[in-house]
């Protein structure tokens, strides 16, 4: 699936990155902590999460996470984005939940784990 | 490269939205070097373990990264409390982390096991009131 899907059955908002949208993208990881994410998240190249500060960025550079989607309408500060621009990571925006944004991935075929 | 390289980093204990700098460093300079990929991998997600300890629990430290031919070799040094029980900081979950830091999506007790887990080696060198001194190698 492309990012650019992803933003559109998620109805969300780039923040940064919209250029790098017809990136692919297959496996899914969703955490509020980061200690989860760089124990688990395997090669997922998708973060999707509600926790919203700088070290969310930095745990998606070492993990080679091409795409960050913030939900319940969490907007990352500017640090925030030019760390992203920085290490071209997509930021995405959503108002859904995360169980909600977790399953209309799912359903669009989607997968979490690697 | 025939001649090992070596890299030296101050890690500043008071700023939580720097850390991982280092270890952001780290990984690019790796990469230019042209090595493996995963060990690029295994070296940051460790790497930026350890930093981020480094500022919750010990006020900053200094961090030494050495690459030869064979292998990564990361030593991270705090003067910080030191770790009253190893064994027991080793375990899953197990964490002395304030509410605060947890809050900031860290302190879920699996820094020191992600550590050991992306690593080959791992040594934990700790005196009380002194500080840590922790050795990570991957190899090449």
């Amino acid at each position: 699936m492309k990012i650019r899907e992803m933003q559109k059955v998620l109805d969300a908002q780039f923040l940064y990155g919209e250029e790098l949208a017809d990136l692919d993208v297959e496996f899914v990881f969703s955490a509020d902590m980061m200690s989860d994410v760089l124990a688990y998240c395997g090669q997922c190249s998708v973060l999707i999460t509600g926790l919203c500060n700088p070290q969310v960025v930095r745990t998606a550079e070492m993990l080679d996470i091409c795409c960050i989607i913030f939900v319940r309408g969490k907007m990352p500060d500017e640090n925030m984005l030019a760390l992203a621009r920085g290490k071209s990571i997509v930021l995405l925006a959503t108002e859904h939940f995360m169980f909600t944004t977790c399953g209309i991935l799912y359903e669009n075929g989607l997968r979490g784990g690697a | 490269m025939s001649d090992e390289l070596t890299f030296n980093y101050t890690i500043d204990g008071d700023d939580f939205t720097r850390a991982g700098e280092a270890s952001s460093a780290v990984k690019n300079k790796l990469k230019m070097l042209g090595v493996d990929s995963d060990a690029i991998r295994k070296v940051a997600i460790a790497m930026y373990e350890g930093e981020i300890n480094m500022v919750i629990h010990a006020d900053g430290g200094a961090i030494t990264v050495t690459v030869s031919d064979e292998e990564i070799t990361m030593i991270l040094a705090d003067r910080g409390p030191g770790i009253p029980d190893v064994e027991k900081a080793m375990q899953e979950g197990f964490s002395t982390a304030r509410e605060e830091v947890r809050s900031l999506g860290f302190g879920a007790g699996m820094g020191l096991p992600n550590m050991k887990r992306y690593t080959d080696e791992m040594k934990i060198d700790t005196v009380i009131g002194e500080g840590t001194t922790i050795t990570m190698k991957v190899h090449l």
